[in-house]
């Protein structure tokens, strides 16, 4: 059988979704970021909820959801930015839900990550793997 | 100031009290990154909405930090409770220290 580009890119996707998708580039920057979040406290898995596209044609608006009940803010990061930063929701006493949509920009694919400080002061995260087809830092 | 920065806002005009309602929010803003470089090379400097508020008759609903990693033009969805009639204001804070507003009456049936 003759290597198609269909056939390739079935297999290199399916070879790269086996790897894990694992991109630690800038795995640390994004840990110091949850630590300044948290402050070393332990942070669970689970009790929020990140949507985000599998795959992102366009980096520049990456549209994303994340939702975390009895959270009292959400700091939602991208691992593989120049900065890890995304946004940080914080909730008020008028907040029906604890959840909020926003578009963002991700260079390249990468991992999303949302952690929660509960309002017990415990911490959870989500984590969710985009795949980004033109990446969205200009330059 | 940015050039072109207008808010748009989307609030249901009249709820039910004690209602959640969902507010969409967009303000145009290029929300330059810091990382992109003019032809020349050089880095064209950082200019982003840094904060964006929203508040009923006074209390606050969310508060949002924003970073360079949000898209041009900033969306933002939410949902809020609406125990009384009132008004939403919108407050959006820009990094040159520009404070854009925007406000929206909402009516209890």
């Amino acid at each position: 059988m003759a290597l198609t580009r269909r056939y390739f890119l079935v297999t290199g996707t399916g070879a790269l979704a086996a790897a894990g998708l694992g991109l630690p580039a800038l795995a640390s920057a994004t840990d110091d970021a949850i630590a300044a979040f948290t402050g070393g406290a332990p942070v669970a898995d689970g009790g929020v909820t990140l949507t985000a596209p599998e795959i992102a044609e366009n980096g520049n608006t990456v549209p994303i959801e994340v939702d975390a009940p009895g959270a009292s803010e959400i700091i939602i990061l991208a691992d593989g930015n120049p900065l890890p930063g995304v946004a940080t929701f914080m909730f008020g006493p008028m907040a029906a839900a604890r959840s909020g949509s926003t578009r963002i920009r991700l260079a390249g694919t990468q991992n999303v990550i949302a952690v929660a400080k509960m309002e017990d002061g415990t911490f959870a995260k989500a984590q969710a793997a985009v795949k980004v087809t033109i990446g969205g830092c200009g330059g | 100031m940015a050039k072109g920065v207008k808010p748009r806002v989307k609030v249901p005009k009249s709820a039910a009290a004690g209602d959640t309602i969902t507010i969409k929010t967009l303000i145009s803003h290029k929300m330059e990154s810091g990382q992109r470089k003019d032809d020349d090379g050089n880095v064209i400097p950082r200019s982003i909405i840094n904060r964006f508020t929203c508040e009923f008759n006074g209390q606050n609903v969310i508060d949002v930090a924003l970073e360079p990693a949000i898209s041009t033009n900033p969306y933002f969805e939410f949902e809020a409770i609406v125990p009384e009639a009132g008004e939403f204001k919108f407050t959006w804070y820009d990094d040159d220290g520009s404070v854009y507003e925007t406000a929206k009456a909402i009516a209890v049936e």
